[in-house]
């Protein structure tokens, strides 16, 4: 992955007496998605902002490509692309002219500006749109031309806050296909969600925040081992077949074997056994109707993680 | 902690933008036109009052700023009452505007400080204001020109220059107050309802006011100390300050804007002009404390910007 993009040590953020952020720390590799989840008010925008240098932290460090948001903001500002949540534009200008406004306040010479953000509106499906007026615009467009202003302003790394909400499916699907198209550009990507399944699909990596702290981090499927357990669920239906949920135990790897309804076994492995439970039923007489390797949901993760900790503080009560 | 980078970057950019969505605006135009309209009204009457009246004043000119014809107020009266409505109307919504659209944390994740956004609004705002208000008195001074048939004077003109920066100063106030109160009210309508009435408040009761409260702190009977007292109250409002300045700059026979003790008054021409020099020293007064009350309502405006978070 290389080197990391974005650095925070211990951040925290105190508003009088109530913390919304308390000593987060994380990290985000070049060319990563990563993903800040959590439900609303977990900190999860203030952090954001502190990695911007829009509000001070009131300990800790943030370093955007080693510079201090705090000091340097306006260099860190020139290569952050910043997309907030339900990000706005000036209603009565057109899509075009408001990228040009952001194109004159990030110094873009004149004699490119034309053509970057035609690029840029192009990039986002928006090329047709460029000079109707943003009032007109529905929550999917204002968002995609969020994402614009992020192309055009060639940022290294987009912040993304929320970039789904308010969507209907549809608009939220192909924003994360556009989000993945400008992943494999290059540029490095935080964003931020407390629709967990939704951003699932195309996070490399996720924090979950909890209360101001990151309760878990790593990838979906770390997630998944750590809370949930068990690695691999494998999911088998057969028609027919004799002894089939006792040869399944026994092949190695299993850890456990249910059978929830008649026909149907959920496998607990350590890898993903796919292939041999496969064989097994076949050599055991069944017609293999179903295989199904069960994807830890972050959703699953992060209920069972809460529900656990929960039980874990009222047994200290 | 010093930030490095110059807080005027993007100044410019932000002014221009703010500044053509002024003039666009149709909330603009409207004002534009009320004012125009209103003002057009007063220099008529006035003109016909000073063709009637006047024919050997040295200051014909000036009069045409006084002047008033019932059931109209004169054009300075007008210009009292409508340029605090304008800079409201242009700066109650300058900031929460972008709160409300959403827009503020994308224009602030911009390379620019908030310094930069919340000086051009305020100079944009002061632009579109300037240009009005210099449309307005070259409307007057030319229909003054066609109407009366007399060539005003250099000094004439000069105290009228100096009103018309006056005046700009004026709106200013306003438009800071204005702004201040976009920054602290997060609902526009809110922030224009305060304005508007704290305007009122300070042009239409607090003048009255002021000597009643003066009574009361002042525990004399010495009656010069007493109106000194309330006067000093009074000054508090910007529309007194404009209004006294106004006296100074354009009735040239105006010595003193306070009282005025008889031992003083020796050797005194009266209702001899004072030359444009001197007028403008007995209203510096005011003219600097018009001036202040702007930078500081701005200065407050400005702090409790930059310690406002972000976030919507």
């Amino acid at each position: 992955m290389g080197e990391n993009v974005i650095e925070a040590r211990g951040l925290t953020k105190r508003y009088g007496p109530a913390t919304a952020v308390d000593h987060v720390s994380f990290n985000v590799a070049a060319g990563e998605i990563f993903g800040l989840l959590g439900p609303n008010g977990a900190g999860k925008t203030t952090t954001i902002l502190m990695l911007l240098g829009l509000t001070e932290c009131s300990e800790g460090t943030a370093r955007v490509f080693g510079r201090d948001p705090m000091r340097e903001p306006l260099a860190v500002k020139k290569l952050v692309g910043y997309m907030p949540e339900l990000v706005g534009f000036y209603d009565h200008l057109t899509a075009a002219d408001n990228l040009y406004y952001t194109a004159r306040l990030i110094g873009i010479p004149a004699p490119e500006r034309a053509d970057r953000i035609a690029a840029a509106l192009a990039r986002v499906g928006l090329s047709g749109e460029a000079d109707k007026r943003v009032g007109a615009f529905s929550r999917g467009m204002r968002q995609r031309l969020g994402l614009a202003e992020i192309v055009m302003k060639n940022a290294r790394v987009a912040i993304l806050d929320e970039p789904t909400n308010g969507l209907d499916p549809q608009a939220a699907v192909e924003l994360l296909d556009l989000i993945r198209s400008l992943k494999a550009t290059g540029v490095s990507i935080l964003l931020s969600s407390h629709l967990l399944d939704r951003v699932q699909s195309v996070c490399d990596r996720v924090a979950l925040f909890n209360k101001g702290r990151i309760a878990l981090m790593g990838t979906v499927a770390e997630l998944g081992r750590q809370v949930l357990g068990g690695g691999f669920a494998v999911e088998v239906e057969a028609d027919g077949g004799i002894d089939v949920a006792r040869r399944l135990a026994s092949l190695p790897g299993v850890r456990n074997v249910e059978e929830p309804t008649a026909g149907r076994w959920r496998l607990t492995c350590d890898r993903d056994l796919r292939a041999e439970a496969a064989a097994e039923v076949v050599a055991a007489g069944g017609r293999l109707t179903q295989l199904a390797l069960d994807e830890p949901s972050l959703e699953t993760i992060y209920t069972r993680y809460f529900q656990s900790t929960q039980q874990e503080a009222a047994h200290a009560a | 902690m010093r930030r490095e980078g110059s807080p005027w970057q993007g100044l410019g950019v932000v002014l221009l933008k703010e500044f053509a969505d002024h003039l666009t605006s149709a909330r603009m135009r409207v004002l534009e036109w009320l004012v125009v309209l209103v003002a057009l009204a007063a220099i008529y009457a006035a003109i016909t009052q000073v063709r009637d009246v006047t024919a050997q004043d040295p200051f014909l000119f000036l009069r045409l700023f006084t002047t008033s014809r019932e059931p109209l107020p004169s054009f300075v009266a007008f210009l009292s009452f409508l340029v605090p409505l304008m800079a409201i109307g242009l700066g109650f919504d300058a900031v929460n505007s972008e709160h409300n659209r959403r827009t503020l944390s994308r224009i602030l994740s911009q390379p620019i400080y908030r310094d930069a956004l919340l000086f051009g609004k305020f100079l944009a705002g002061l632009a579109t204001l300037t240009v009005s208000l210099l449309v307005l008195w070259l409307l007057l001074i030319g229909l003054g020109l066609i109407m009366l048939g007399v060539p005003p004077g250099g000094e004439e003109m000069g105290r009228a220059f100096i009103f018309l920066l006056v005046t700009i100063a004026y709106a200013g106030v306003w438009l800071a107050l204005a702004m201040l109160f976009s920054i602290l009210f997060r609902s526009a309508a809110t922030a224009a309802l305060v304005t508007l009435g704290l305007w009122l408040f300070l042009t239409v009761i607090w003048p009255a006011l002021a000597p009643a409260i003066a009574q009361a702190l002042v525990p004399s009977d010495d009656e010069a100390a007493l109106i000194i007292a309330g006067q000093m109250l009074a000054r508090l409002s910007p529309s007194t300050l404009f209004g006294e300045i106004v006296l100074a700059l354009l009735h040239p026979t105006t010595r003193t804007l306070g009282p005025v003790y008889l031992s003083q008054l020796q050797g005194a021409v009266m209702g001899a002009p004072l030359p444009l020099s001197q007028s403008v020293l007995v209203a510096w007064p005011q003219i600097v404390g018009l001036v202040a009350a702007c930078i500081l309502l701005f200065a407050v405006g400005y702090i409790a910007f930059q310690r406002q978070e972000v976030r919507a």
